[in-house]
């Protein structure tokens, strides 16, 4: 698998041009948000950074304060299928260019990738060290009356790895395996 | 079964050793994953076809594994609900366990072993120690023997939301009988897809009621991974479970591929006429479950996984 090193803020142009399938590694700025981020932001509270080509990791980490600087202990992705009442609107309301979760999404965030140049990045799943041998450094915290798990995380990542599951040409793998596994499963019905 | 906040009296009667033993029964469950369980992903890694995204998941998993053991950090970020199993003498002061519990969750929330992850459900407020109304829960007891025997497991918030409880008869899944409940079973590996992380591991309970049914499932997330049913019925509908699941093609993290479950352990309850549950607790890849046996005073005798 050849890896695509991408640096963010990401443009347009390159969210169009990653396609279901492609490795990524991320490098640079990540920003955590996940439920009560989206939904805040639903509710038409302003982001406190710019997300205008930036990333959004779907990610509550754990973080222990020394002194006054934030290690990063563990920071796998969690279930995206929650922000898929908001994500789109994210997209179309502040040009993020990727975001990072596990799970999928749906339609809507599809039809998001679609319409305004985004994609979604797989990361794996329950490998949270993996994830946090990536993140560098902790550069900031915003939000964090919403609790720590909940905050948006300022995270500069080094290569850190994804696989495109969500592209901007309307294809989704989570999509196709659903449904090839729907009707495995039909057929092995007891 | 929820954890009252501990009071200034009983803070008094806590144990020494048994905080630090409970510390560390934390410790270990959230960072180093048990030995069935690295088997069945090492298994599930022989499987897969090189190259593909289900190997490439599985790599990461594994590599996942041994950085989470070598630099004593959790597994997974998400440290989840804290379950514990706990089996005592007759007469064992159980409030003085809880009390104990607390001080020990609250240790290794400050150590880094678990995320902040207690949250009021109607305020969001989080209480930053891991400690309020079912946090962390304790499920006492008693039996024959005189010595105290603890199991923890720590269950992430994205298996979890995938289980489900389903009734039979349903016009999909068929009526009150084996055929019924593989189908119900099978209906929640589809649904859950990668969002639970897996490979997973079923815990399964037939019957009871919708409380008892559910703990019944999450119980049998005890056993071990590569133990055998005694009841050949439920042995062969376990064995059947993981073999249709596997070739549903959903592979490790929902990618496509051969592995989409690393075991089915399924229990029963005796139900009433008007009823018939199905309880399907999903558990991620990352299974964090841990044992010990305790000594008089509090200390650790052995391991159990």
């Amino acid at each position: 698998m050849a890896i695509i090193p991408l640096t963010t803020p990401l443009t347009e142009a390159q969210a169009r041009s990653l396609k279901v399938g492609d490795t990524v590694e991320l490098s640079g700025r990540l920003f955590t948000g996940r439920d009560a981020v989206h939904h805040r932001l639903h509710q038409g509270v302003k982001p406190p950074v710019d997300l205008a080509g930036a990333v959004i990791y779907h990610c509550g980490p754990v973080m222990v304060k020394t002194g006054d600087r934030y290690e990063c202990r563990a920071a796998g992705p969690t279930t995206s299928s929650r922000e898929e009442p908001y994500q789109w609107e994210v997209m179309r309301d502040y040009g993020i260019r990727a975001v990072i979760g596990k799970g999928g999404m749906g339609p809507k965030t599809l039809e998001g990738c679609q319409k305004y140049g985004c994609v979604y990045l797989h990361a794996i799943g329950g490998a949270a060290q993996v994830c946090a041998e990536r993140i560098t450094r902790v550069d900031g915290v915003d939000w964090m009356d919403l609790g720590s798990p909940e905050a948006i995380w300022h995270l500069w990542a080094e290569r850190f790895p994804c696989i495109v599951t969500m592209d901007s040409h309307g294809n989704s793998l989570h999509k196709q395996v659903y449904e090839a596994s729907a009707k495995a499963l039909d057929a092995l019905k007891a | 079964m929820s954890a009252a906040p501990s009071s200034p009296s009983s803070t008094d009667i806590v144990s020494k050793p048994l905080v630090a033993s409970l510390a560390e029964l934390i410790r270990v469950t959230s960072t180093v994953l048990p030995a069935d369980v690295v088997r069945a992903v090492d298994g599930a890694r022989k499987t897969e076809d090189t190259g593909t995204n289900a190997a490439y998941a599985l790599d990461v998993i594994d590599c996942n594994i041994g950085l989470a053991k070598q630099k004593s950090q959790p597994l997974c970020q998400d440290t989840g609900s804290i379950l514990f199993y706990v089996n005592t003498p007759v007469g064992y002061d159980q409030i003085a366990f809880e009390a104990a519990a607390i001080a020990a969750v609250r240790q290794a929330t400050k150590a880094g072993h678990l995320r902040q992850n207690s949250v009021d459900s109607v305020t969001g407020g989080n209480t930053g120690d891991n400690i309020g109304p079912g946090f962390p829960d304790l499920h006492f007891h008693q039996w024959r023997h005189d010595h105290v025997e603890v199991k923890l497991m720590l269950k992430g918030g994205g298996c979890e939301n995938v289980g489900a409880t389903y009734t039979l008869p349903n016009p999909k899944f068929g009526g009150r009988d084996l055929k019924g409940v593989e189908n119900a079973i099978l209906d929640c590996v589809l649904q859950a897809q990668g969002q639970g992380c897996g490979p997973g591991i079923l815990g399964v309970g037939i019957g009871g009621d919708r409380v008892s049914g559910m703990a019944c499932a999450k119980t049998q997330l005890l056993r071990l991974l590569d133990d055998r049913n005694a009841d050949p019925d439920l042995a062969g509908l376990e064995e059947r479970v993981v073999a249709k699941a596997n070739q549903s093609g959903i592979g490790p993290m929902g990618f496509g591929g051969k592995t989409t479950l690393l075991g089915c352990k399924v229990g029963k309850l005796n139900r009433v006429p008007a009823s018939f549950f199905v309880a399907v607790s999903y558990m991620c890849w990352a299974f964090r479950r841990q044992g010990v046996d305790l000594s008089a005073d509090g200390g650790i005798t052995r391991w159990l996984y």
